[in-house]
């Protein structure tokens, strides 16, 4: 049995880049505190510069990304509230300058390898990005006439506004991509019979689920699939509903649906969910959303039939369900045994998406699960056919932008490494990184050090009248500066490490005094779980590492409880020998291309220079 | 010192004493101090004790002189009464401060030099009269505030940062203690608070004089490689008598220890002092064992620590004056003061 806690390796990166907590969780690892600290000096176009290297899309996601930086937001484990992290990713992009001198160059010469990238979504406009700089000539196919994926189709516009939207993919695509809209694939073997040298299948998850209950076919001139209906209303196919609405599912698809029907003629629009409310799938804030348009949701409603009378459609029949839990917290839901009928005119399911690869033939080498998903490598995205990519939600099912645009950026690695004929694996780039004193002076730190007790800051909506009256009119109005720079002093500099150098240590206890979190100890060592236990607050939270230091001079170690630390620089201010010190942390993914990392690399390296 | 506020933000889980109350409602202002002396520590250990003995603010009333350590004050139980008095001056102003008011609790915080030098007399009576208060010197050996002169406490064998030696002896402040009567006579070291919180929680619980001698290295001016005050040479030289544990008034035991090898003194207010012994045959109640043990330790270059002597009678000023229960402060001003009436008779008496 192991009876002590071994040292931390602080050189291995991926322990202060786990310590910044927003940027461990974002899937493309973009350096949130110093884009933060760019608007909070208003340099806004240096820190749109760092996203768009970074995530490729700052003005859309800095409106509806997905977000899983802010509930990983250390702020949020202190006081409830994570800083608007995404809120001021859209003020980088609202206030940033022309940046068209900032974009990397495309080679005039190409480099003569071809490239098809099948579905003009996130994923595949990503690796576009990383590809053409490096001279790939790509084709980019799609069964819609613009490229945008589900960001133009299903995703409203009162969420994310067309011009948005299209300066930023388009920005791409004018980058050089031979555009083949409005074209669908209907055979993969055609398209290798093209002699491309590399495939990305980015075609997502395109077919919405359907539900067989009674009075399905019947009733189906009132029942809509809840992504063919938005993608209706993006393209101006459809622009009225029935007054009487009934949405059913309680995920972000429903909040969209229910949402868009009460802007083109909803008057009564329900969300009806299975489930209790509580383990609905939407994120918190779209429910917020729906809810302050008036929108009730019911829980606990599952539906049973669709009934007609008299010939014409009536409504819906649902069953009134009861969560029961068993001991190990597993739910299981009951019919209560009393039924409901919510009459109306449209339905809108929005229960869920499925992949759809029927358009691939099964004797390529292309080998799929029982269940119909590919086989895909996590680390190189290829498929098990070589020079065959998959990417975005078409890879493991329906997720999302920030994931999508992190498989593309895997995807370009792996498409560069295998057209150069280097291994996928062994060759794939180190992330960069560095570690830099940030003392400037004796109580004086190149970072404000000092702690925000500032509240979240609300971001200001459009007035909801106006906003209901019209499809396009964005709800969210976005930070003006000044509520920008307190929102960006909440963040606490989580890269801007706390670093210990044993040998210095005369163990005065000054920093542990001082600490405000209690997150010092100089303590006997013990096995892990039993050290967590014996710390002065005991250390609960597993998923949040401990820094442990080799032995000091009384034999005992230091112990530091890395999960609630608000990087305030005391235990370093208090350290008479300099055993503490605040040095920030850098970290960027490598890309494929050089040139869509400019600003990352000068971000990496002017902190090494100081 | 540090220039910004310690942040309000504190660890969710931080445990809360029964007043409702978190470690972090008993602390001060920003020590400005330098980092690492060992003022601080204790500062940190004092704030531990109050919160553990779930002092409310009001009932303290915080005491000191002048110097580094009579700063320290400032840095705990910001809501508790105070008087920063003159050099060497904290034993009267807490005399009279505790016969008008006998009901607080009364902390002195002082230094070598404040206590040792210019307040070494006012040190003495307040002892000789059993004042009933913490006397808590933070021990460093030298005059900190005024750029590291030697003290009289610090050692002949112990030269000064610079290199010159120290030519007079030293006193050893718990040794006058245990001879002109405090109660309560204990040792302890800025960086051992396991063993110093403990000490402060008995001390502050025991009725009568309790003095605290805490070795606290200046980080600044007297913590070289030759010196006898060091967090190292304390460190290495630090002969521990015996372990506490301080048990509240109705809490039990939790911990059984094997029999024989602890001792509980029972303090009048109930609250107990579990000590385990560490083989020396160390009786703290013998006073005349006491300063023999102490000066073999110190002939052998040890730093004797933890509860030196102990006088279970708890006796008082009060107690020895026959004040009257009330405290004088709230008494109706015809009863503090009757008039030349009742001073009549009295004044008859001489005549
Ligand atoms: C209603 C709704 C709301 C959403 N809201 C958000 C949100 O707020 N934030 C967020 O991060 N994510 C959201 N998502 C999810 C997000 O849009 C997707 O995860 C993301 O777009 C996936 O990117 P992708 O590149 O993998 O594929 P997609 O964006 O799905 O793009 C795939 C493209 O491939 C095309 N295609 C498919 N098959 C073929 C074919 N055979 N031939 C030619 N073209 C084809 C499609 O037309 C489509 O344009 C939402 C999804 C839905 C349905
Ligand atoms: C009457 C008077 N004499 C001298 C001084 C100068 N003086 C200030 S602090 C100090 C010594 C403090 O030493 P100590 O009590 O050990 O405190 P430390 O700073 O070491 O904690 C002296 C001599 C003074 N303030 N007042
Ligand atoms: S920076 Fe240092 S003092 Fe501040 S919370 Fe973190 S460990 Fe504690
Ligand atoms: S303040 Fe510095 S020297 Fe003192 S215990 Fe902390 S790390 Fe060690
Ligand atoms: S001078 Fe010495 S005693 Fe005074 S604060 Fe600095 S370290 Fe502490
Ligand atoms: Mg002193």
């Amino acid at each position: 049995m192991q009876r002590a806690t071994s040292p931390t390796d602080v050189d291995d990166p991926e322990y202060f880049h786990k310590v910044v907590d927003c940027q461990w969780a974002c899937p493309a690892h973009t350096p949130v505190p110093e884009y933060i600290r760019l608007i909070a000096q208003r340099r806004f176009t240096d820190a749109y510069m760092l996203n768009w290297e970074s995530n490729v899309f700052p003005g859309i996601l800095g409106r509806v990304c997905d977000r899983p930086c802010e509930p990983a937001c250390r702020r949020g484990r202190i006081e409830e509230k994570p800083v608007a992290i995404c809120r001021l990713k859209r003020v980088a992009a609202d206030y940033r300058d022309d940046i068209s001198d900032r974009l990397p160059e495309i080679p005039k010469e190409g480099n003569g390898k071809r490239v098809a990238l099948l579905g003009a979504g996130p994923a595949s406009l990503t690796v576009a990005r990383d590809l053409l700089p490096l001279g790939y000539a790509c084709t980019l196919f799609d069964k819609d006439p613009k490229a945008g994926g589900l960001m133009r189709t299903n995703i409203p516009s009162f969420r994310l506004p067309e011009n948005v939207l299209d300066e930023e993919v388009y920005r791409i695509v004018d980058f050089g991509v031979e555009p083949r809209f409005g074209e669908e694939v209907t055979s993969l073997k055609a398209i290798l019979d093209d002699d491309y040298d590399a495939v990305f299948v980015g075609t997502g998850a395109p077919k919405g689920k359907d539900l067989n209950i009674e009075g399905r076919r019947e009733c189906s001139d009132n029942i809509q699939i809840g992504i063919s209906f938005l993608t209706s209303v993006a393209f101006g196919h459809v622009d009225t509903i029935g007054e009487r609405v009934v949405v059913i599912g309680g995920g972000n698809t429903a909040m969209d649906c229910c949402r868009t029907a009460l802007r083109i003629g909803g008057k009564d629009v329900r969300v009806t969910v299975r489930s209790p409310r509580k383990d609905m799938k939407a994120s918190d804030w779209e429910i917020e959303e729906a809810e302050q348009e008036g929108i009730p949701i019911y829980d606990n409603h599952s539906p049973k039939a669709f009934v007609r009378e008299n010939g014409k459609f009536k409504g819906v029949l649902f069953e009134v369900m009861r969560a029961e839990y068993d001991e190990d917290g597993k739910r299981t839901l009951v019919s209560t045994g009393e039924e409901v009928l919510f009459e109306c005119d449209d339905v809108l399911m929005a229960i869920g998406q499925d992949n759809a690869f029927d358009w691939i033939e099964r004797d390529l080498g292309v080998e799929f699960e029982s269940w119909g998903m590919p086989l895909v490598d996590k680390t190189t995205m290829m498929s098990t056919l070589p020079g065959v990519f998959f990417g975005g939600d078409s890879a493991w099912g329906p997720e999302n932008i920030i994931v999508a645009v992190a498989h593309g950026h895997q995807a370009a690695i792996s498409i560069d490494l295998h057209c150069r004929g280097e291994d996928l694996v062994q060759s794939r780039p180190a992330p960069g990184h560095s570690l830099i004193s940030q003392k400037m002076g004796i109580h004086e730190w190149a970072y404000e050090n000092d702690y925000a007790s500032t509240g979240r800051v609300d971001v200001p909506h459009e007035d909801l009248a106006k906003s209901l009256k019209d499809l396009k009119v964005e709800v969210e109005l976005g930070y003006d500066d000044q509520l920008a720079f307190d929102e960006a002093e909440r963040c606490l500099n989580c890269d801007v490490q706390t670093v210990f150098t044993g040998p210095l240590c005369i163990e005065c206890d000054a920093c542990m005094d001082i600490c405000p979190i209690d997150c010092i100890n100089f303590i006997e060592n013990a096995a892990e779980p039993e050290l967590r236990q014996n710390l002065r607050v005991p250390a609960l939270n597993t998923d949040q590492a401990l820094y442990v230091s080799p032995p000091l001079k009384t034999g005992r170690i230091m112990a530091k409880d890395e999960d609630m630390c608000v990087h305030c620089g005391l235990c370093a201010e208090r350290c008479p020998t300099g055993a503490w010190d605040m040095q920030k942390f850098t970290y960027v993914k490598t890309q494929a291309a050089k040139p869509c990392q400019v600003n990352l690399d000068a971000y990496v390296q002017w902190s090494k220079a100081g | 010192m540090s220039y910004i506020q310690k942040p309000k933000a504190f660890h969710p889980a931080l445990k809360k004493n029964k007043l409702g109350l978190t470690r972090r409602d008993y602390e001060g202002a920003m020590s400005t101090l330098c980092a690492g002396c060992g003022h601080d520590s204790i500062t940190a250990a004092i704030i531990e004790a109050c919160f553990k003995l779930e002092l409310p603010a009001h009932r303290l009333a915080k005491v000191s002189g002048i110097g580094c350590s009579s700063k320290a004050p400032t840095y705990f139980l910001s809501r508790s009464h105070g008087f920063n008095s003159v050099h060497g001056r904290m034993p009267s102003i807490t005399t009279g401060a505790n016969l008008a008011n006998r009901d607080l609790v009364y902390l002195g915080v002082s230094g070598d030099g404040d206590t040792a030098s210019i307040g070494l007399s006012q040190f003495c009576h307040a002892m000789r009269r059993q004042l009933n208060m913490t006397y808590i010197v933070m021990n460093n050996g030298c005059y900190g505030l005024t750029k590291g002169q030697f003290s009289a406490t610090n050692d002949k064998a112990s030269p000064s940062k610079k290199g010159e030696s120290n030519l007079f002896e030293a006193i050893d402040l718990a040794q006058i203690a245990i001879q002109l009567g405090a109660g309560f006579v204990g040792r302890s070291f800025s960086g051992d608070k396991a063993q110093l919180v403990p000490l402060i929680e008995a001390a502050m619980s025991y009725n009568g004089f309790a003095f605290l001698d805490v070795v606290s290295p200046c980080v600044t001016f007297n913590n070289h490689p030759a010196s006898t005050k060091s967090y190292d040479y304390v460190r290495g030289h630090n002969a521990v008598l015996d372990k506490l544990d301080f048990v509240p008034p109705e809490e039990e035991i939790e911990i059984d220890y094997a029999e024989g090898t602890t001792s509980d003194v029972e303090l009048h207010g109930g609250a107990k002092i579990r000590l385990h012994k560490l083989d020396t045959g160390y009786d703290p109640t013998d006073a005349d064992q006491a300063i023999n043990t102490i000066r073999e330790r110190l002939n052998a270059g040890e730093v004797t620590t933890g509860l030196l002597y102990f006088d279970g009678r708890e006796q008082d000023l009060h107690e020895t004056l026959g004040t009257s229960e009330r405290p004088l402060n709230t008494l109706p001003l015809g009863e503090l003061c009757p008039g030349s009436e009742a001073l009549e008779p009295i004044n008859d008496r001489f005549r």
